[in-house]
C-alpha cells in the first residue's frame, strides 16, 4: 500500500530511512552482543580469558568449560529439575487453566458473574509474600517439587487470554455436537482444544519460559539443594560464588588451568539460555497474538 | 440444546429451587471444569489475602495463627520508625520513577520508528532480535552485568583504555550507580517485548489516513506525531495506568541478583526488605505489614492513575 509512494521519496525521507536503519542495526547489536560476549568467553580457555579483551571471537578456543558443566553432577541435577518442572508445570497449567476458562466462558453458567469477579480481584490484589509462604508451609509444600507445579497451575490473566480466544470459535460447532449428545468434556477435548492450538502454544510458551527462567521459587521455598532448578543454582553461584567448589568437583583430566570459575559460570549461562533462545523465534506469531488478546481484556 | 439456549436467555436466576437444581444438573460438566479453578483461587489467592490479618497480630512460629494476640497498627508504626524506612522508600520510588520516565516512552518510540522501516524482512528480523532479552532470565542477565561491571570487567577495560576513567571502578559496589544500572538493564530487557502491543496497535491504524496525509505533504515525523500517536493513545493510556500502579513493585528478580552489601544503601527496596525480614529473619507479622503497606499504596496509585488518565484523555481501565 505504502510502497507506491516510495517512488517519490524526498531527499529528507531518504536520509530518514538511512538513519532509521542504522539506529535499528545498532539496537539489534545491543540486544545480541551480551549473549555473544558470554558465548565467546565461555568457549575460550579459562586462564587466557582472565586476561580480558575477548570481545568478538575466542582467542584460545576450548570446550573444557562445557565439559566441566556437564561433568558436574549438581549442575546436571539442577538441569533435570528445571526440565521436569518446565514440562510438568507447563502441561498442567495449560490443561487446567484452559479447562476452567472454557467452563467460565459459557455465559449461561450459573454464578459466572461471581466467579469472574473473584478472579478479577486477584489481578489487583494479593496476599503478598509472607502469607503465601506461611500457606505453603502449612500445606507442606516447602521443600517439595510440587511447590513449583501446584501454585503455578492457574492464572486468571491467562484465563482471560484463553477466553478471548474461545469467544472467536463459532457456537455452531458446539451446538451441533450437543445435538449429537456430546457432553461438555467431550466438546472441550475433541472440538475446542484442537481448534485452539495458537492460544495453547502462546500460553505454553509464556508458562514454559516462566518455569525455565524462574529462580525465585527455588530461593524462597526450597532448601534442599537437590531440588533447586538451574536458575536458582546459578543465582547461588553468582551471589555466593561457590564455583570454587565446582572446580574441585571436576574430573582430574580437565582440572587444569583451562577452566576457571568464571568460564564455568558463563558456560552454564549459555546452556540455560540456548533452549529458550532456540524456541521463541518460531513461536513469534503466536505470542504476539497472545499479547494482543491479553491487552484487549487487560 | 434447546434447554441451554432458553437458559441463556433467562439471565435472572429464578428463585424456584426446583428449576435451580434442574439447571445445576444440566450444567454439571461445566461445573466440574470450573469448580476446581474456584477452589484453587480460594486456596492460593484468597487464603493468603485472609492471612494478611497477621499484620495486625503478633504472630510467631510458636503461637498459632488464631491464638496470636492482636496488636493493631504496631507493626506499621514500627516500620515507619525503622531506620530503613526512608531509605527503602526513596529507593523504591526512585528506581521505579526512573524506570517509568525512561522505560515507558522508549518502547513507544521504538515501535514508531520500527514501523517506518519499509523492508518487511528487515523489520521482522529486528523485531525478533529485540525480543531476545525478554527471554533471558534475570539470573543470566545479572551474571553478565556483574561480570561486565566488575573492576576487571569489560566496561572498566573500555573506559580506562579510552581514558575516561583513571582507574577501574567497581560499579556495583558503589551505591551511586545502582539506580541507573537497574533502570538501564530493565529498559534493555523490555524494550522489544513492550513494543509488541504498540506495534500491533499501529498496524491497526487506517492506511487511508496516511495516504491522505502524504497527499497533503506531511513528512515522516508529522505523520508519526499527528496520525500514529493519536491513533494509539488509548493503548498508551491503559499501559500507563498499569505502569503507575506498579510503581512500588520494584523488580524483585532483578534487584535480588544485582544487590550486594556494598550497594545496599541504594538497592534496598520494599520487596527485598519484606524478603529479608520475613523469610530470612522470620519476622512474619512485621514483613506482612510492610507488604500490606505496599499493596495498599499500589491500589491507591492504580485508582489515582485511572482517574487522572480518564480526566485527561477520556480513556481508562475501568
Amino acid at each position: 500500500m505504502r510502497r507506491k509512494f516510495l517512488a517519490r521519496r524526498t531527499k529528507g525521507e531518504v536520509v530518514f530511512d538511512i538513519v532509521n536503519t542504522i539506529i535499528m542495526i545498532v539496537i539489534c547489536f545491543m540486544m545480541l552482543y551480551p549473549v555473544w560476549y558470554t558465548l565467546v568467553n565461555s568457549l575460550n580457555d579459562g586462564t587466557d580469558a582472565m586476561l580480558g579483551g575477548i570481545y568478538w571471537w575466542p582467542r584460545v578456543f576450548s570446550l573444557d568449560s562445557y565439559k566441566a558443566v556437564f561433568a558436574d553432577s549438581k549442575i546436571f541435577r539442577a538441569f533435570g529439575v528445571s526440565f521436569f518442572r518446565t514440562i510438568i508445570g507447563t502441561t498442567v497449567h495449560v490443561f487446567f487453566t484452559s479447562m476452567v476458562a472454557y467452563g467460565l466462558s459459557k455465559k449461561y453458567l450459573m454464578g459466572r458473574k461471581y466467579f469472574m469477579a473473584m478472579g478479577t480481584i486477584t489481578l489487583f490484589f494479593s496476599g503478598g509474600l509472607i502469607p503465601t509462604f506461611l500457606l505453603y508451609r502449612s500445606l507442606g509444600l516447602l521443600d517439595r517439587f510440587a511447590v513449583y507445579i501446584i501454585p503455578a497451575m492457574f492464572n486468571f490473566y491467562n484465563l482471560l487470554i484463553f477466553q478471548a480466544f474461545f469467544r472467536e470459535i463459532p457456537d455452531a460447532l458446539e451446538e451441533s455436537a450437543k445435538i449429537d449428545g456430546a457432553n461438555d468434556f467431550y466438546i472441550f477435548f475433541k472440538i475446542i482444544i484442537p481448534l485452539s492450538k495458537p492460544v495453547l502454544a502462546t500460553i505454553a510458551l509464556f508458562t514454559g519460559v516462566y518455569h525455565w527462567n524462574d529462580y525465585f521459587a527455588g530461593v524462597i521455598f526450597i532448601n534442599n539443594p537437590d531440588l533447586q532448578p538451574i536458575q536458582t543454582f546459578l543465582y547461588r553461584v553468582i551471589a555466593e560464588t561457590t564455583s570454587v567448589q565446582m572446580l574441585q568437583n571436576m574430573p582430574a583430566g580437565i582440572r587444569t588451568t583451562s577452566v576457571t570459575s568464571q568460564t564455568i559460570r558463563l558456560a552454564t549461562m549459555i546452556v540455560t539460555t540456548v533452549p529458550v533462545v532456540c524456541v521463541y523465534p518460531f513461536l513469534q506469531k503466536y505470542f504476539v497474538k497472545g499479547m494482543l488478546l491479553g491487552s484487549i481484556k487487560g | 440444546m434447546r434447554m441451554q439456549s432458553t437458559a441463556s436467555n433467562n439471565v435472572i436466576i429464578s428463585p424456584n429451587s426446583k428449576q435451580f437444581f434442574r439447571r445445576l444438573k444440566e450444567q454439571k460438566y461445566l461445573y466440574m471444569m470450573v469448580i476446581p479453578g474456584v477452589i484453587w483461587m480460594i486456596i492460593f489467592n484468597y487464603i493468603p489475602m485472609y492471612g494478611i490479618i497477621i499484620a495486625f497480630k503478633d504472630y510467631n512460629i510458636i503461637s498459632s495463627f488464631f491464638e496470636a494476640p492482636w496488636v493493631g497498627f504496631k507493626h506499621f508504626l514500627d516500620f515507619f520508625r525503622d531506620d530503613w524506612f526512608p531509605i527503602i522508600m526513596k529507593n523504591t520510588v526512585g528506581i521505579s520513577l526512573l524506570k517509568l520516565i525512561f522505560g515507558f516512552p522508549l518502547p513507544i518510540i521504538f515501535a514508531l520508528f520500527l514501523n517506518e522501516i519499509q523492508n518487511s524482512t528487515f523489520k521482522r528480523t529486528v523485531q525478533t532480535i529485540s525480543y531476545l532479552p525478554h527471554f533471558l532470565s534475570w539470573v543470566v542477565l545479572g551474571g553478565i552485568l556483574i561480570t561486565w561491571l566488575s573492576e576487571s570487567g569489560m566496561i572498566n577495560e573500555l573506559l580506562v583504555n579510552m581514558g575516561i576513567l583513571d582507574k577501574p571502578v567497581a560499579f556495583l559496589g558503589e551505591p551511586k550507580y545502582f539506580w541507573w544500572i537497574a533502570t538501564i538493564s530493565d529498559i534493555w530487557k523490555g524494550l522489544g517485548w513492550n513494543s509488541i502491543i504498540y506495534l500491533a496497535a499501529i498496524s491497526g491504524v487506517d492506511v487511508e489516513l496516511y495516504e491522505s496525509a502524504i497527499v497533503d505533504g506531511a513528512g515522516r515525523f508529522r505523520r508519526m506525531w499527528s496520525i500514529t500517536l493519536p491513533s494509539i493513545s488509548g493503548t498508551i493510556a491503559i499501559l500507563f495506568i498499569l505502569a503507575v500502579s506498579g510503581l512500588l513493585n520494584s523488580n524483585f528478580d532483578q534487584i535480588l541478583v544485582l544487590r550486594n552489601p556494598l550497594n545496599a544503601p541504594s538497592s534496598e527496596v520494599i520487596d527485598i526488605f519484606v524478603y529479608r525480614m520475613g523469610i530470612q529473619s522470620a519476622r512474619f507479622s512485621y514483613a506482612t505489614a510492610v507488604g500490606l503497606f505496599k499493596s495498599v499504596i499500589a491500589l491507591m496509585l492504580l485508582l489515582l492513575a485511572n482517574w487522572v488518565t480518564r480526566k485527561l484523555t477520556g480513556k481508562s481501565l475501568f
